[in-house]
């Protein structure tokens, strides 16, 4: 049994989800069907979106701010913070620009989210 | 002097958005004024992800959110000046601006958008007890020494107040290896989202207490713990629940406020509620010819609802500018009452075009299963049935253009919440 | 060897400073922070009192009444702000006349001349925001208020111009006197030698009187807390307003600051630590439920910022002030509580001139008295202002934005002696973080100043020097 605060609506249902067979996972306590299939997502396959900041050489800013071009499996949010630490990227940074490519074998790359132009 | 037919102040998305649509509504003569070294305001620094589900469809971090912004400026080639701060505005649209190079600036406008965001309430503002040491900021400080500098505030944390902006930056510590060992909110319920509160905390185990509050910060030189207690139904902390937490910093999320002064200079009235000035429905404020929209007219929740703000609040200076003769028309007040806190704009134009409109508002506690219903002499006019309400949750009430006749006919106007 | 070695930078160590460099000697003052007025200095009333309250005959009557008189002068040539606001003494009860009677005997006594009793409704048509429940009170006409760490920065920098060396984070572990010779010995292992010391050095003045003299003295900090008022509410009162004791204890002031900010307090409270200066939530409850009798109308919503600093109350409840009777050359400004600010000007004249008697000292034909305070753009009119970026354009980049401080004030604050060492330091000789938002947007941008013109990492920026670090380090390390 695993209980979620549903992020759908301001509601916020708590949902409670039995996942002790997999195929037939059951939440109980959701007000519609997208809690539903939250409280589901929640226990099978929970994703986030990680964002930081890496360091910038010769960057008109010190950092450059970036994100998991999607979400990635939860439980790697901090194995995949650990990658950028130490990392230092030459400006000029774009918005997109790969800072890190393909996250612990999940295809899927940090990338920046802010321009930072050269400093002269 | 130097003259400019709309001239905006605040370079964020509320500034943006607005500048956008009155070039868009037909203007060119437009100048943006931004006080920072770079456009795109508060987002800059909110590298989070979550903005523009309405506005893009999808969702964006800050910086992504203004740079849309910034690119559709660019194309316009509308005119801003950066590191400019404006010292004053006044009644006949007369700017000062300072900058480096320029010196000071004499600016005439025939019409000003204010849109300078909001400041946070500092520590004196809730009056919170203790030593006066280093190691005490707002969230939203903390949020520029990490995301625009690279500094780290400190390792062990405590935050008071569950604003989204605390419970982003208990992540955000966290994700530079600090330790956030509670959330302390005064109130018996969150005024962040509930997406936030499980993605910030419940995600890392950070506990979230409500009804406590922080009475007492020790370390002369640097905060080296603080003193928390449960607060009764009056808000008094019970001194017998009092605990001690060991932190090196202490974060404030305890509200924001708009940043009225240039306003207030110009002689604007401000309403007491929402700290923004009074707007009609073409969010103009009793001084003719300044209009306001996003954070400075009253704090929103999403970025997606400034922009749409703002993006009136351009075209209808745009009209403003463009009548022959400015014909002074009598304004109904729009009364919050029955747990509504406000309601945005607070009057509306008599005898004006039936258009669509939308009132924003926010309620003053949390309330289920009720409605909220616009009302005009006595006739409902639109009823909008709630599951909840929350006062960290602005609420939106689209109405028709047939419903909004109604409104400028009217002699009393209520906005309230019954219970269903 | 030093003709004085004066321990503390405060307003009184400052001005003694100042006043003694009128003459040619090597002055040293030894400070235990890292800057001029980090104690009461920075954190009381800042009230120039008239001189009716303190009791005839007293140190603190004389130096009240001498002090006050200096202020209109002293502040022109020092430039830092003072004006002179009037303050009532008011009474909630007819039971009142007696007291207020009393303080006009003093006040004929003391010699202070514009002193009246007027009724409640004369009073509020010069002050309308006082209560309605004031039936009488006192009015003082030449009651004033100072800036008292402005005042004291500018008696330094002026001293400083006269030759007098300021040495910070000296703390001072033992003095001594080896013949004519006293050996003054910081915590930090250095010896200064003197042929006179200035005994400077607020609530532990007494700690360094009974080290070297056998008349021994007591002195207990006081705390005494304050809320400040945004100063967009405008000066809710253009006088001073005081509350007359009663059996249910001595009232709260609430009175304009020079900055036309608005200050409430203070509370009493005697403490045992030296350096405990936090508030706490029951006094500011109580200074606050105290000052809305007098001005009801006060709003919580209009604070910026609670502080608190600690009076120097000695035991025998007046100043000490004079050499000690058994160490010659060891003179004593202790125990000086309020009146103290309005005091300081007239203690500094009478202990540099028997300073200067004791060691035969010539004057100093190159002194300078006057001084300068940085350019505010915020008073500077257009024409000023167009000038002043023409001339430095870092006039024209505004820092700080509740109080519109510029880059060129924030850095000539840092590079003028004694200069800005810290966050602190910068908030108070240029207000940069003094306003509403309370150093909220202007802190990453003065770090930054301060860390270009002191050489420093900003890991190294301090908000008030010792221990006190803005940040800790720097994120993915």
């Amino acid at each position: 049994m695993k209980e979620f605060i549903c992020i759908n609506c301001p509601l916020g249902c708590h949902l409670v989800v039995d996942d002790s067979d997999k195929n037939n996972v059951k939440v109980t306590g959701y007000t519609c069907l997208r809690g539903k299939q939250y409280g589901i997502d929640e226990v099978l396959h929970p994703k986030r979106m990680v964002t930081s900041s890496v360091i910038v050489l010769n960057g008109k800013m010190p950092v450059v701010s970036v994100k998991t071009k999607e979400a990635i499996p939860k439980g790697l949010i901090f194995k995949s913070l650990e990658l950028l630490k130490g990392l230092k990227i030459e400006a000029p940074v774009h918005i997109g620009d790969v800072v890190y490519q393909n996250i612990l074998d999940t295809g899927i790359d940090f990338v920046a989210t802010r321009n930072v132009e050269r400093s002269k | 002097m130097k003259n400019v037919r709309i001239l905006i102040i605040g370079g964020g998305p509320a500034g943006l958005a607005a500048a956008i649509s009155a070039y868009d509504k037909g203007e060119r003569d437009i100048l943006i004024l931004e006080r920072e070294d770079k456009l795109g305001g508060i987002l800059n620094q909110c590298i989070h992800n979550g903005f523009g589900l309405h506005t893009f469809k999808e969702e964006l971090t800050g910086p992504e959110y203004a740079q849309r912004f910034i690119d559709q400026v660019n194309e316009r080639q509308i005119k801003y000046l950066l590191n400019t701060t404006v010292i004053r505005v006044e009644e006949n649209l007369e700017v000062k601006a300072l900058n480096e190079e320029e010196g000071l600036l004499n600016i005439k406008a025939e019409a000003i958008i204010l849109s300078c965001g909001c400041r946070e309430r500092p520590r004196g503002g809730v009056n919170i007890a203790g030593s006066r040491g280093s190691g005490i900021y707002s969230a939203g400080t903390a949020q520029k020494l990490v995301n625009i500098d690279g500094l780290m505030p400190g390792k062990e944390v405590v935050i008071l107040g569950s604003g989204d902006i605390g419970l982003i930056m208990a992540r955000r510590m966290t994700f530079e290896g600090a330790k956030v060992k509670a959330v302390v909110e005064l109130l018996p319920y969150s005024s962040g989202l509930n997406r936030n509160i499980v993605q910030c905390l419940n995600d890392f185990d950070i506990p979230l207490m409500f009804s406590h509050t922080v009475v007492d910060i020790k370390g002369e030189d640097r905060v080296t713990s603080v003193v928390i207690a449960e607060v009764d139904d009056h808000l008094n902390p019970k001194m017998e629940t009092a605990q001690e937490i060991k932190c090196d910093t202490l974060l404030l999320s305890v509200g924001l406020l708009p940043e009225n002064e240039l306003a207030k200079g110009a002689g604007v009235s401000l309403s007491r509620i929402t700290r923004g000035a009074y707007v009609d429905d073409n969010l103009m404020t009793s001084v003719p010819g300044i209009f306001e929209c996003g954070n400075v007219l009253h704090v929103h929740d999403l970025v997606d609802f400034v922009s749409l703000e703002a993006k009136e609040a351009g075209e209808k200076a745009v009209e403003y500018i463009n009548e022959s003769e400015h014909i002074k028309i009598d304004r109904i007040e729009i009364k919050a009452e029955d747990g509504v806190r406000y309601v945005v704009p607070e009057f509306i134009l008599k005898n004006n075009d039936a258009s669509e409109m939308t009132l924003k508002m926010r309620v003053g506690n949390v309330y289920r299963k009720t409605k909220i219903v616009v009302e005009a002499d006595g006739e409902v006019i639109h009823s909008k049935p709630k599951q909840i309400v929350t006062p960290g949750e602005m609420e939106t009430i689209p109405l028709k253009s047939d419903e909004v006749l109604k409104l400028r006919n009217a002699k009393e106007i209520k906005v309230y919440l019954r219970s269903v | 060897m030093y003709d004085c070695i004066i321990i503390g930078a405060g307003i009184i160590g400052s001005s003694v400073a100042r006043e003694l460099s009128k003459s040619k000697a090597k002055i040293l003052v030894l400070e235990r922070k890292n800057d001029v007025a980090c104690g009461t200095t920075k954190a009381n009333s800042g009230i120039i009192h008239a001189g009716y309250d303190a009791a005839p005959g007293s140190l603190k009557a004389k130096f009240n009444v001498e002090g006050a008189k200096m202020y209109p002068a002293l502040s022109k040539e020092l430039d830092f702000p003072f004006g002179r606001n009037g303050a009532f003494v008011l009474s909630f009860s007819e039971d009142g006349k007696i007291g207020l009677e009393e303080l006009m005997e003093k006040a004929k006594k003391n010699g202070v001349e514009g002193c009246s009793i007027l009724s409640g409704d004369e009073i509020r048509k010069i002050e309308p925001s006082v209560s309605k429940d004031v039936v009488m009170g006192l009015f003082a006409r030449t009651s004033g208020i100072a800036s008292p760490y402005e005042m004291c920065i500018a008696m330094a920098e002026n001293a400083y111009k006269n030759g007098v060396e300021f040495s910070f984070e000296k703390e001072v572990e033992s003095i001594n006197k080896v013949g004519d010779i006293f050996e003054v010995k910081t915590v930090s292992g250095e010896l200064f030698e003197g042929r006179t010391v200035v005994n400077c050095a607020g609530v532990y003045a007494d700690t360094i009187n009974n080290q070297i003299s056998s008349i021994k003295y007591h002195i207990t900090a006081r705390k005494g807390e304050y809320c400040l008022m945004d100063k967009d509410l405008g000066c809710v009162t253009k006088a001073t307003l005081f509350q007359l004791p009663t059996k249910m204890g001595k009232g709260v002031l609430v009175a304009p600051t020079t900055h036309c900010n608005l200050i409430v307090g203070p509370s009493a409270t005697d403490v045992n630590d030296k350096d405990n200066v936090a508030t706490t939530y029951e006094k500011l409850d109580e200074i606050w439920k105290k000052a809305t009798l007098t001005v009801p109308s006060l709003s919580k919503s209009g604070i910026i910022t609670q502080f608190s600093g600690l009076r120097a109350h000695e035991a025998g409840d007046d100043y000490v002030i004079g050499f000690a009777k058994d160490v010659p050359g060891f003179f004593n400004c202790l125990g000086i509580e309020s009146p103290g600010l309005a005091s300081s000007p007239a203690i500094a004249s009478y202990a540099a001139k028997e300073i200067k008697n004791y060691l035969s000292l010539e004057d100093n034909p190159n002194f300078d008295g006057k001084r300068k305070a940085i350019k505010h753009v915020s008073s500077m009119s257009d024409e000023e202002l167009i000038e002043a970026v023409k001339e430095n354009k870092e006039y024209g980049h505004i820092v700080c934005r509740c109080e519109v401080v510029s880059e060129a004030e924030i850095r000539e604050a840092i590079r003028r002696k004694p200069g800005a060492k810290d966050l602190d330091g910068i908030k108070r000789r240029v207000r940069a973080g003094m306003g509403r938002c309370q150093m909220g947007f202007c802190t990453p941008r003065v770090m930054e100043i301060l860390s270009e013109e002191l050489g420093l990492s900003l890991e190294e920026i301090t908000k008030k020097g010792g221990n006190s670090p803005v940040v800790e380090g720097r994120i993915k390390e």
